[in-house]
């Protein structure tokens, strides 16, 4: 559990972006809206070409050895002070809490550590912004994710950054703390289990009656969008930083 | 009841499959997660929790010393102390205590360790009937099950099934549902009973090494029947249960009641202190106390997994998990089932038989949010997840036999592809080109979801392309 309050920095003329493995494949839009909602504020977005993955899916597994090596690899990629904004609460969470257990004779650690912050959570308490809303009313929910809620504490960011929209009115669905049963590899080790938890939370989602819904993971939001796609349903999900991107009429970027 | 973790995945199916199973168990875990919050909030659950898991870590550090002298001081105060390394020597040592005052009927109070010790069967089986006098127990004793959950055992049936239970399984009682109707007709059984057993058996809450003092938690009266009306009390319960002063029990028990069932304080709370004194007109006349240590001296000596022991069987961390709510208590095929069951059964079972449990669990940290005694479930699930894929810690039972070479060459193979950028792009690139091609996930997957796509191009392929153009 998260359990130190975290004090954030001013506003820095640069970052890290960190785009994760899951958004590197499966939604690189993702990457391309959140360089362009933190461009907008005045932040050079540095995106380090050698970054792969945290080394999460070999931690909780519990290969130690080889998440420790990726680990290693990932830390070397941020020579500079710089933030390092992760686009996902569950990989900052790895790299906020875990780093420190995988090694915890590396010293260097702790500094590294202390400047990883969640997307959402770096737009609100870092950089202060005020957004604009330019779309049409709607309704939305929120997915928060487990790691981002219990071990970064962030869940309330994503809240927050929906509140600024004029025209935006965030629906809460039940069981809104509930996990949807991704968490890596119980998905696939333990998929009955997962499954049943991914129906009841698309269950949830869908009953609120919105057309969309948000996350802040995209391991949260490919078991679910998937399970919908199952259900022949047409709800999907995507990542905050789009939503806002578009809301706030940033053009969506593409190539 | 036989317990057979290495069932788990066939019997989470089976569970899954049981819509009834389902709906019982969502309403039962709704009911005592909202009765917990209306009773507790985020303040003083925070400060009270700091505080028992510091009386809990301290009363662990001295946990040898601490037993020691609990044990003189329970002989003081006439408690007859017996010390069971196995289940089997403790069941031995109860069977020897019945025999040694001709018992033929014993009554029990609710009590995990004699599930885990599985005494019921093994005094049945030398002729001596164990009742018991809970009526979550009592249920699931008639019905021939183990319990399926540590605070409420019959948690998983329904009001219908219980009223078919009492009229198949009691003389001369008609089919109702309702509730209090069952339970006076459950009362009228034990109460019978309870006047004729020679034994008692119970567990125990807090045992109290300062003055040797069994402290006992419950709401239905049925404890202090089987403390105090055979002639014989048998209190059985695990070494971490001692705690070092009196003081150290109030802020234990406020957050063991309110996290367990929702209740500022439970009905009853029996302190006992030694058998029937000269003059005293009510009490058994010997009191014995058996130790179990069955593995947790094994969890004690190693500092993260001593944790494991801060445990105070309130069930909470159950009544939240999201896995628990799905499956209910009986799939784990373990006495302590739910999170922490996950991970207390590696250490009486060994890692070899439990291997199913810690990985399933999305790590989704509910578990650890609701404990009151703050035990990291989530890190000991890591922990014991590497204790047996590798032979790199390796201090329990059975450690490093989930080492596969295959598996292990599959994430050496990933970490040295996430080393190598230019292999991992490779990688990725392959993968957009093949995404329809490509089996990604096991077929357990796609039974409810479908494949995830990558995208045709990665955003790093994608970012590089753009960073090139003029």
């Amino acid at each position: 559990m998260h359990d130190s309050v975290k004090v954030y920095p001013a506003k820095p003329s640069r970052v890290y972006l960190y785009v994760t493995c899951l958004v590197d494949s499966f939604s690189p839009d993702t990457g391309f809206d959140a360089i362009a909602l933190l461009e907008r504020e005045g932040v050079a977005v540095d995106v380090v070409q050698g970054q792969t993955c945290c080394g999460q899916p070999a931690y909780n597994s519990g290969y130690r050895a080889e998440a420790r090596k990726v680990a290693e690899a990932q830390m070397a990629l941020f020579p500079e002070p710089w933030p390092i904004v992760i686009l996902s609460g569950s990989c900052g969470g790895m790299m906020r809490k875990h780093y420190a257990e995988l090694m915890p004779e590396n010293v260097d650690v702790p500094a590294f550590s202390q400047r990883v912050y969640e997307f959402s959570e770096f737009l609100l308490h870092v950089l202060n912004v005020r957004l604009q809303d330019q779309g049409e009313a709607t309704e939305i929910t929120l997915h928060t994710s487990c790691a981002g809620r219990r071990e970064m504490g962030i869940h309330e960011a994503g809240l927050a950054l929906l509140a600024q929209l004029s025209r935006v009115t965030p629906i809460a669905h039940d069981y809104q703390s509930e996990c949807c049963g991704f968490g890596g590899t119980f998905a696939v080790k333990h998929a009955d289990i997962s499954r049943a938890m991914a129906e009841d939370k698309t269950l949830h989602i869908a009953a609120t009656g919105v057309q969309e819904f948000v996350s802040t993971d995209w391991g949260c939001m490919l078991n679910l969008n998937t399970t919908f796609e199952y259900q022949k349903a047409s709800l999907r999900g995507r990542h905050l930083a789009s939503f806002l991107a578009e809301r706030t009429g940033l053009k969506r970027s593409s190539d | 009841m036989q317990q057979q973790p290495q069932l788990f995945k066939d019997a989470s199916q089976h569970a899954l499959a049981d819509a009834t199973l389902r709906t019982n168990f969502r309403g039962a875990m709704d009911f005592l997660r909202n009765k917990r919050e209306r009773v507790l909030d985020d303040a003083e659950f925070s400060s009270l929790s700091a505080q028992c898991e510091a009386i809990k870590q301290r009363c662990l550090s001295q946990l040898p010393a601490l037993l020691e002298q609990l044990e003189t001081r329970c002989q003081a105060n006439g408690i007859q102390v017996h010390w069971a390394e196995t289940p089997a020597q403790a069941n031995e040592i109860i069977a020897a205590i019945a025999d040694g005052c001709n018992a033929t009927s014993a009554v029990k109070g609710k009590s995990m360790v004699t599930e885990e010790i599985g005494l019921n069967d093994y005094l049945g089986a030398r002729g001596v009937e164990c009742l018991e006098s809970d009526m979550g127990e009592f249920i699931v004793q008639m019905a021939h099950e183990p319990p399926s959950h540590i605070i409420m055992p019959a948690i998983h049936k329904s009001a219908a099934q219980i009223a078919r239970l009492f009229h198949e399984q009691l003389e001369g009682v008609d089919y109702t549902e309702d509730v209090d109707t069952l339970i006076g007709i459950g009362r009228s059984v034990l109460r019978g009973k309870f006047r004729h057993a020679h034994v008692g058996i119970s567990g125990v809450n807090f045992a109290v090494a300062e003055t040797g003092t069994l402290c006992l938690v419950e709401n239905e009266g049925n404890g202090r029947m089987c403390t105090t009306v055979p002639p014989v009390h048998i209190a059985v319960t695990g070494i971490e249960k001692v705690v070092q002063w009196l003081q150290d029990v109030p802020p234990l028990l406020s957050l063991l009641t309110r996290s367990a069932t929702g209740q500022p304080i439970t009905t009853y709370f029996n302190m006992i202190s030694g058998p029937r004194r000269p003059g005293e007109k009510d009490g058994p006349e010997q009191v014995h106390l058996v130790l179990l240590d069955n593995g947790r001296s094994n969890a004690f000596a190693d500092e993260q997994l001593r944790k494991t022991l801060q445990c105070i069987r309130c069930g909470a961390c159950m009544n939240h998990c999201p896995v628990y709510t799905r499956i209910g208590g009986h799939a784990y095929g373990t006495t302590y089932p739910g999170p922490i069951g996950k991970i207390i059964s590696p250490h009486l079972l060994g890692l070899d038989a439990t291997r199913d449990l810690p990985t399933a669990s999305s790590l989704c940290g509910a578990c650890e949010e609701v404990c009151p005694v703050r035990i990291p479930i989530p890190q000991l699930l890591q922990r014991l997840r590497a204790e047996y894929r590798s032979d790199e810690e390796g201090v329990m039972s059975g450690a490093g036999g989930g080492r596969s070479i295959l598996e292990a060459g599959v994430w050496a193979g990933w970490a040295w592809a996430c080393e190598h950028p230019g292999v991992y792009r490779l990688l990725t690139w392959i993968a957009g080109r093949m995404r329809s091609l490509v089996p990604w996930l096991p077929s357990a997957w796609k039974n409810g979801r479908t494949m995830p796509v990558p995208a045709a191009r990665s955003f790093h392929h994608r970012y590089q392309q753009r960073k090139s153009r003029p």
